[in-house]
């Protein structure tokens, strides 16, 4: 297994009375996909903030590339390359889609034309080009999502933390991005991505981590976490797993 | 630098005015204008590119006002090196004051209160501090001359605020185009979103408040310098937060020309309400306000947004445009 780019080690995140996140571990594999699964309400996107500096941890920390890095604020971790998705998409409405990504494109070039050259290429690469002149506003939920991946890449990120970006798409839309994002991996980016349509985890994750109410509960490929009876309980109920299994073998 | 061809032309035209129009009150009516198109342009950086609406540029302007005048009146500077410290008092007390909200992450409405506070605090201060003359004022003592930056021609003054308001233009162009502005109008759009691209937020903003707050200030400096006298109403007065950010808001924020076209706008209403009021006392606040309120209600995005919107249905069609809307919804 390839050396981790990012771990996450025993982080702990409190609101008031509540533990989202109960230490909680993970790693990403360099070059890799990663998936974070877990029912509503698990803590995933608490997690997620964490990592990418919008929240502060209580406790643990964060390494990235080997250096520490918890607390950081988010500019400064997406200038190391670490860049993140909402879950929520959040495009700047009173923008075009070309200016939209030129925010991004000038994280690492300063001149206008370089930026400029750098968004003609990702919304190429992203299925956008046509769409560049267009205001953000008026694009279907499809595109804001292409969009929201477009304007992160477009910060030359080394890993890429997705939240969802398949959460409402039709089937034949998330037929089409799959193999966006198989190909940004195939370009060197680790990904980290939380995700419900397990379709899609199933087919892109190498590596799946499951977070119930703040905690791991389990990790492992794919095909085994979805197997494993914790998993099934965490989302179905405390012995669904066993009744699965009683009707299974009926 | 094509894309400065239409400044340079506005700029052209308005310097040749007083080579064709000798009267006094038309000059002062523009000197005016134009200083508060200044003002205006200050608070349309922070305001209008970067979203943060500032309800007490008045604190910008009544310190570059009151650092020109003190400066001159009881430490004997230069008038030209006055000039210069009022705009750099200005920018120093936008950058403490952004500093203190951006950092403790005041937004919206918190941050207009703040800078509305900010101002009336500046302005009692004044009205009884021993420096700034408390209630009696300063009055600077007439001296013509280059040197002390003061002159017997209007046309003098109006050129010397055209070059500032010139200035304020081309600085507004250079910023839209720059990775600043950039930056500067995505976290107007979104803080969080522009934050994870990698944007310094608080940093962005900041420098923009240094910015506005100079620019605004410069416009103070050049008041005491036109009018030779202050106290702390006509400093930090609210009159000059309102016109401040009402130009803008009348001509188009996050315009580079809406606070010059919002400022010649709103200062002919005024004096056109005047006209029609007659004696009537009061009734001319009542028309301007009014008109005011009807601009903004059928042209939300300013003259400038108005006149967009106009040409683009006259030149695709009522029924493309129809589309096009139905499209947003």
């Amino acid at each position: 297994m390839a050396e981790p780019l990012l771990a996450v080690d025993r982080v702990t995140c409190r609101f008031g009375g509540l533990l989202a996140v109960n230490a909680a571990s993970l790693t990403a594999s360099k070059g890799r996909i990663t998936a974070l699964i877990g029912p509503n309400g698990a803590g995933k996107t608490t997690l997620f903030s964490i990592i990418s500096g919008f929240i502060k941890a209580g406790a643990g920390a964060v390494r990235y590339a080997g250096q520490d890095i918890t607390g950081e604020p988010p500019y400064r971790l997406a200038r190391r390359g670490i860049a993140r998705t909402f879950q929520i998409v959040q495009p700047f409405v009173g923008l075009s889609v070309r200016e939209n990504i030129l925010v991004g494109a000038h994280l690492h070039h300063r001149t206008r034309n370089a930026a400029l050259a750098v968004v003609d290429q990702i919304g190429h690469d992203l299925g956008l080009g046509e769409l560049l002149n267009r205001p953000a506003d008026t694009l279907t939920i499809a595109a804001r999502k292409r969009l929201e991946l477009a304007r992160t890449l477009a910060t030359n990120p080394k890993l890429l933390l997705l939240d969802e970006v398949l959460a409402g798409l039709n089937p034949s839309e998330v037929r089409d991005i799959v193999p966006v994002i198989r190909n940004l991996c195939g370009r060197g980016i680790t990904i980290l991505m939380i995700e419900h349509v397990m379709q899609a985890v199933m087919s892109l994750a190498e590596h799946v981590f499951v977070l119930a109410e703040g905690c791991i509960i389990a990790e492992g490929a794919p095909a085994q976490v979805v197997a494993d009876p914790v998993v099934v309980e965490a989302y179905l109920g405390r012995g669904a797993a066993a009744k699965l299994g009683a009707s299974h073998g009926r | 630098m094509k894309a400065l061809i239409p400044t340079a032309a506005v700029l052209a035209l308005l310097a040749a005015v007083p080579l064709v129009v000798h009267s006094n009150v038309t000059l002062n009516f523009l000197v005016v204008a134009l200083m508060i198109a200044l003002a205006g342009q200050g608070w349309n950086i922070l305001g209008g590119y970067g979203g943060q609406y500032s309800f007490g540029h008045a604190a910008f302007f009544g310190t570059g006002a009151y650092v020109t005048a003190i400066l001159q009146v009881r430490y004997g500077v230069n008038a030209w090196l006055g000039f210069v410290a009022g705009i750099a008092a200005g920018a120093a007390l936008g950058a403490a004051l952004g500093a203190l909200t951006f950092r403790s992450g005041l937004r919206g409405s918190y941050f207009a209160l703040v800078t509305l506070a900010f101002a009336e605090v500046l302005r009692i201060i004044a009205s009884v501090a021993p420096i700034t003359g408390a209630g009696v004022g300063i009055l600077m003592k007439l001296d013509l001359g280059v040197r002390t930056l003061q002159f017997q021609s209007r046309a003098a003054f109006y050129w010397i605020i055209l070059a500032l308001v010139g200035a304020s233009l081309v600085t507004a162009q250079l910023i839209e185009r720059s990775r600043f502005g950039v930056w500067l109008i995505a976290v107007r759009e979104n803080e969080d979103a522009a934050k994870a691209l990698g944007i310094n937020a608080n940093g962005v903003k900041l420098a923009a408040m240094v910015i506005s707050a100079g620019m605004t200030a410069a416009a103070g400096c050049f008041y005491v310098q036109y009018f030779l006298f202050l106290d702390s109403g006509i400093a930090y007065g609210t009159w000059i937060s309102i016109q401040a950010l009402l130009t803008p808001i009348i001509g188009g924020v996050g315009t580079v020309f809406g606070p010059l076209l919002g400022a010649l706008v709103v200062k002919s209403l005024g004096e056109a309400a005047k006209l029609l009021a007659g004696d009537a006392p009061g009734l001319d606040l009542i028309i301007y306000g009014a008109v005011l309120v009807v601009v903004i209600w059928f042209m939300p995005r300013g003259l400038i947004g108005g006149f967009a919107q106009m040409r683009k249905l006259l030149t695709r069609g009522p029924a493309a445009s129809r589309a096009a809307e139905a499209g947003h919804g």
